[in-house]
């Protein structure tokens, strides 16, 4: 298949693209970024193969774990490059060149075609590698600045827009952008560079900035980069020697599975904050059970107990041949006296383990905490989060706002008598009962948020009344007559004070 | 000996024995001093009044679902009992109560009367509010049952609409139970719901009553007034009250008269004597 010429594609919007090309397809005339069907009209005869851009990055990533060998931590470059600091590693392998001639048989080795350099910033390494000579190296000691300045301005990692820019300008070289930015000081110079700094004063990006970008080469300015870290998550499983096809030997072994997962754990002075349960069919098929707790937790009672409840559904067929239990989500949590679950019979449960058995059982919409937010709107002045989360800052409220103890969750719509249409409220029926208003305090005029709303909502004045049972409500009315936003306003109630 | 108690505390309370005393046994102890006998006509008289040491675990509140009545009543007693509890605990604990605050309400009792909302509720709970909406009663109860047996929270205070099957006399038992063991107080309000058989310790029946005048307007509303009927206690005579909640201090007033007494409520000033003499006032 690989002396024909093959290309990956991806359906785009226009039609299928070409993302890559082999060698054959190079020579019959395709290149990467070209439309299929010009590529057609050059060669009709192109394989095509779709292209797996997921398969890619994971395999890339794998490669950066795997490069970790060249020096203590590796970052990815995506699509294709892998990033290995080698700081005071390189005499581990003989010298920088000697390194080099390694990466470069082992990756011969794996079958893999690279081009590679060493420079003393990232950004004139991916220069080097992409548009300098194979196996550049460039020492500490060198002028970066006059060993990269015949490069071409693509090599400074920019985008494709800001490549157009240069171009017009007429700055090919790295050379002419360097001796722009930083070269000696006469007056067209000075008058240039102030016009460039101008043209890119607005860009923050670093590749939409080659200024910046060029700075990062030269190791001006700093350029953090996202290490790679390999992460095993802890992992439990059992091969049954008979399928099970029952519920009691299934809890038997979701129970030693949570011993071990416990264990497993504990050695590593972690917590559980999502367990994933794959339990696998004879017939092939996989059923996975997640579960998110609410703090980070080791105790195999307490993991047992919340499957149990999610395992009722569970269709098992002709039986379930592997059980595997996996923590995807860790946190360290120290170790600490063991026994609890015996304890909590006796000396009653944690919070975390008791809101766990909440959310498992009534799902996570159903236990929350009212949190504050800043609006002046009652219903949007509180909105919800899980019960353990921090609660976010906020305003202090205004002491003489006095608010009812429960809010409707939608206001309801009741029919009022008043004296005059913007006057206090007499009386009202609610629910198919009449009331019959003895106080009243009002109106507290709530503007809607025009920010926000559409201009046509309409304002609110809110009522604080008691009827003569002594009955307190939060009654508003919305908009007042003749605002041009409506009829006649409309009473509504929407809070029933304690 | 028994004279003594008899004409002190017979009126009040001849069939609520004190569970903590027990029936004083004249065979066994023939001597008791005047204080000792002074400290139990006290405990058998038992009428109730805020700020009692012995709170219950398990109290019911029956409340219409057209205000919020019950929920503000639950809150007044479970915060007058919390604060008791922090009075009588050890000095050294800390100084203000952060435990959590869990609040259950089924289905009915969201759609009917509401959630809590956070700038309306006592200031002191509102960063500690751990809202449950069930969608059935029994969901409900699970919850309750899980938040009694919690040893972090303060109070559980539950909603729940009418008289669901899932809540008879053995659920409510196994409230009580939890409770007691784990000592959360359990605070249920019962949403239009007929007062069957319970093991609830206290059970309440509350509607609103008019506030009292607010301080600058007195046309607007004042602090929240409940009349309250306690109406089955274990250790308590019942009674009806008017309680208000006055800066969050539970205070409490009797009811007013009788039906037979055609007077008007004019509030502490005097108090209607019709049918009981002023020696049995003096004591409440």
């Amino acid at each position: 298949m690989d002396a024909l010429p093959t290309a990956l594609i991806t359906e785009t919007a226009h039609g299928p693209r070409i993302d890559a090309v082999n060698d054959a397809g190079i020579a019959a005339g395709a290149q990467a970024g070209m439309m299929l069907a010009d590529a057609r009209a050059l060669y009709p005869g192109i394989q095509t193969v779709p292209a797996d851009t997921a398969g890619d990055l994971h395999h890339l990533e794998k490669l950066a774990l795997w490069c970790q060998r060249w020096g203590p931590w590796t970052a990815l470059d995506p699509p294709d490059g892998v990033l290995v600091d080698i700081t005071a590693a390189a005499h581990l392998f003989g010298g920088e060149v000697e390194l080099l001639a390694d990466v470069g048989q082992a990756f011969a080795a794996r079958g893999l075609r690279i081009r590679c350099a060493i420079a003393p910033t990232a950004g004139a390494a991916w220069a080097l590698a992409h548009f300098g000579p194979d196996g550049a190296i460039l020492g500490p000691s060198e002028d970066s600045a006059h060993r990269l300045a015949n490069l071409p301005v693509a090599a400074l990692r920019l985008d494709q827009d800001v490549l157009t820019i240069l171009r017009r300008l007429g700055l090919k070289r790295l050379g002419d952008l360097a001796a722009i930015a930083t070269g000696p000081v006469d007056h067209a110079e000075a008058a240039a560079r102030d016009a460039l700094h101008r043209r890119f004063r607005n860009r923050k990006s670093p590749s939409a900035n080659p200024l910046v970008r060029l700075d990062q080469l030269l190791g001006k300015v700093q350029e953090p980069l996202l290490p790679m870290a390999a992460h095993h998550a802890p992992l439990v499983q059992r091969r049954l020697m008979e399928p099970i096809r029952h519920r009691s030997l299934l809890d038997q072994v979701l129970a030693d599975l949570a011993g071990d997962m416990a264990r497993e754990l504990e050695a590593r002075g972690q917590g559980a904050r999502r367990l994933e349960l794959g339990l696998w069919r004879v017939d092939g098929e996989t059923i996975v059970r997640g579960l998110e707790l609410a703090a980070a937790t080791r105790e195999a009672g307490h993991i047992t107990r919340l499957f149990a409840s999610r395992l009722d559904d569970i269709e098992a067929g002709f039986g379930i041949e592997t059980v595997r239990l996996r923590a995807s989500w860790t946190e360290p949590l120290a170790l600490s006296q063991g026994d609890v679950e015996e304890a909590s019979e006796r000396q009653g449960t944690s919070l975390s383990a008791c809101i766990d058995r909440l959310t498992v059982r009534l799902g996570p919409k159903a236990v929350r905490r009212p949190v504050p937010r800043s609006s002046h709107l009652p219903e949007r002045a509180q909105t919800w989060q899980p019960p353990l989360e921090p609660e976010p800052t906020s305003q202090a409220v205004l002491e003489f706002h006095e608010r009812p103890l429960k809010l409707l969750d939608k206001p309801e719509l009741i029919s009022v008598l008043y004296a005059s249409p913007d006057g206090l409220p007499q009386r009202f029926r609610w629910r198919g009962k009449v009331c019959e208003v003895a106080r009243v305090e009002g109106p507290e005029r709530i503007a809607p948020e025009w920010w926000r709303e559409k201009s046509t909502v309409r304002l609110r004045d809110y009522y604080r009344i008691e009827n003569t049972e002594g009955q307190r409500y939060w009654i508003y009315r919305h908009g007042i007559a003749g605002d041009g936003r409506g009829g006649m306003p409309q009473w509504y109630l929407q809070g029933l004070y304690s | 000996m028994t004279a003594s108690v008899c004409s002190s505390g017979a009126k009040a309370l001849p069939g609520f024995p004190d569970p903590e005393i027990g029936t004083p046994d004249i065979g066994v102890m023939p001597r008791l001093s005047a204080g000792e006998i002074a400290a139990l006509s006290k405990a058998r008289e038992g009428r109730w009044r805020p700020g009692l040491s012995d709170q219950p675990w398990h109290s019911e509140i029956f409340a219409s679902s057209s205000d919020a009545g019950g929920a503000g009543l639950a809150s007044a007693l479970a915060r007058d009992a919390l604060r008791i509890a922090g009075q009588a605990a050890d000095p050294l604990a800390e100084d203000e109560d952060r435990r959590q605050v869990l609040w259950v309400q089924d289905k009915g009792a969201v759609q009917r009367s509401g959630r809590p909302y956070r700038h309306g509720l006592p200031p002191e709970w509102r960063d500690r509010l751990i809202h449950v909406e069930a969608a059935s009663p029994e969901d409900a109860l699970f919850a309750l049952e899980e938040g009694l047996r919690c040893r972090d929270l303060a109070c559980v205070i539950g909603e729940i609409t009418g008289n669901p099957r899932a809540l008879d006399f053995t659920a409510s038992r196994r409230l009580s139970l939890a409770a007691e063991k784990h000592g959360v107080a359990l605070w249920l309000v019962r949403l239009d719901a007929e007062a069957e058989l319970s093991s609830a310790r206290m059970r309440w029946r509350v509607s609103s009553a008019p506030s009292a005048p607010a301080r600058w307007n007195a046309a607007a509303p004042g602090a929240p007034a409940w009349k309250a009927e306690l109406f089955r206690a274990r250790s308590h005579a019942p009674g009806e009250w008017i309680l208000n909640n006055d800066n969050g201090h539970l205070r409490a007033r009797r009811a007013a008269a009788p039906r037979a007494a055609n007077t008007q409520d004019i509030g502490d000033l005097v108090r209607p004597t019709v049918g009981r003499s002023l020696a049995a006032f003096a004591r409440m």
